[in-house]
């Protein structure tokens, strides 16, 4: 196929932020990363074309992208691919309404971005294949992006493909065996010992290591930590009650308990009355200062760290989880208790 | 982690976890008397530290012991 790659000013070594206005245009061939993309897309596939824009007008003028579009189809363009985009947010958004633009006008086409990258959900019916979060994984990035697009180009369905993130619709087709002819194999293949075969896969969430015990409480620092969303009264900071894009840390200095009247629950998953009533029954602290007291733990850092786990993104939850452990670590806590509702 | 729902906490591979009694209590039991409930979650942390200070490879529940049972 004849593939057209997109990428912004900076991969296309045009400039950098003194060059995000710059208007779209398009070289024949590959450029920059698009240049090992070729390579790894195989010989059924080749970047004729490379079309770029700065991430300015790209992002924030609505004209651009139909100036991208008429480069692209100038081009003869079978296959768009749009990025990686990594993190960047202008250059997620960019890569995503160029894929969509093109998957509307009938081309192939697949867009690069991390699973959080706000572009995500600008992308309308083309897939986005998840790529690292910044440019040190461009290596990993490309492989899987030019993989997906070979397996795409070649007809298959998103949801079997790896490290397709968003518009896994489901596509209906025919097939040869009946539902319950299909549910019968599937049984069958069960009973001989095949946990996997599905039709309708799974989310894989990873794996998470354990970390090593701790040798003695009564000698740790030990930290509270929840995604209960209890927070000062009147929410001065302003915890998303769903869909937490972030997570915020209080003090515990001087606190015995967390009064009721003083602290709330604004978590949106739940009826927060009984948080309310005792903001304790999530945040453990009276019971954990009565610990310190009686020497079973260290002691209790000095601050407690929030959010709201309440239809949070993965993404979001890891990158959370993530940014925890490192300061937690950082401060000499040797084990975290983390109320989940 | 202290948590009510054991089956998504294992599935997403939460290596320690103690059973709580409701969701949204985690640290509590509305049900009982307040110097009940206070002791029922000392014993809730109790069981964590223990979590906390045991070796495990895969999600693993720590339940809380005979004496954490509701005296009210």
């Amino acid at each position: 196929m004849r593939v057209v790659h997109y990428i912004n000013q900076f991969f296309a070594g045009i400039g950098g932020e003194d060059s995000a206005s710059a208007p779209p245009e398009r070289r024949d061939g590959a450029i920059g990363p698009g240049r090992r993309l070729d390579a790894l897309l195989g010989d059924e596939h080749t970047v004729v074309a490379t079309v770029f824009c700065g991430d300015d007008r790209a992002a924030s003028d609505p004209a651009s992208l139909d100036e991208i579009m008429q480069l692209i189809r100038s081009a003869d363009a079978e296959m768009v691919l749009a990025g990686p985009a990594f993190s960047s947010g202008r250059y997620g958004v960019a890569c995503a309404r160029v894929a969509g633009a093109a998957q509307a006008a009938g081309l192939i086409a697949l867009a690069s971005m991390a699973a959080d990258n706000p572009g995500v959900a600008e992308a309308g019916a083309a897939p986005i294949v998840e790529s690292g979060e910044t440019a040190r994984q461009m290596g990993p990035s490309l492989e899987r992006f030019a993989a997906a697009a070979r397996r795409v180009a070649a007809g298959e369905a998103l949801a079997g493909i790896e490290g397709v993130i968003a518009s896994t619709r489901r596509l209906n087709r025919l097939d040869a065996r009946s539902a319950a002819e299909r549910a019968v194999d599937l049984a069958l293949a069960r009973f001989d010992g095949d946990k996997t075969a599905t039709e309708i896969p799974q989310p894989d969430f990873g794996h998470v290591h354990p970390a090593p015990p701790i040798d003695n409480p009564r000698e740790a620092l030990i930290a509270l930590v929840s995604e209960g969303a209890v927070v000062p009264m009147g929410n001065p900071d302003r915890l998303e009650s769903a869909r937490a894009h972030k997570w915020l840390r209080y003090s515990l200095e001087g606190l015995d308990r967390l009064a009721p009247g003083e602290y709330q629950s604004v978590h949106g998953g739940f009826s927060t009355v009984a948080a309310n009533a005792d903001p304790n029954r999530i945040l453990p602290l009276d019971a954990a200062r009565e610990m310190e007291r009686d020497g079973r733990i260290g002691s209790l850092y000095q601050e407690y760290l929030v959010t709201a786990g309440n239809g949070t993104s993965v993404a979001d939850a890891q990158r959370f989880g993530v940014e925890w452990a490192s300061e937690l670590r950082r401060a000499g806590v040797r084990a975290a208790i983390l109320t989940s509702t | 982690m202290l948590c009510n729902l054991l089956p998504i906490a294992t599935r997403v591979g939460a290596p320690r976890m103690v059973p709580t009694r409701g969701i949204p209590y985690p640290a509590g039991d509305p049900s009982l008397s307040q110097e009940d409930e206070r002791a029922w979650r000392r014993t809730l942390l109790e069981t964590a530290l223990v979590a906390v200070s045991t070796h495990v490879t895969q999600p693993t529940v720590f339940t809380p012991g005979p004496a954490a049972a509701k005296s009210g």
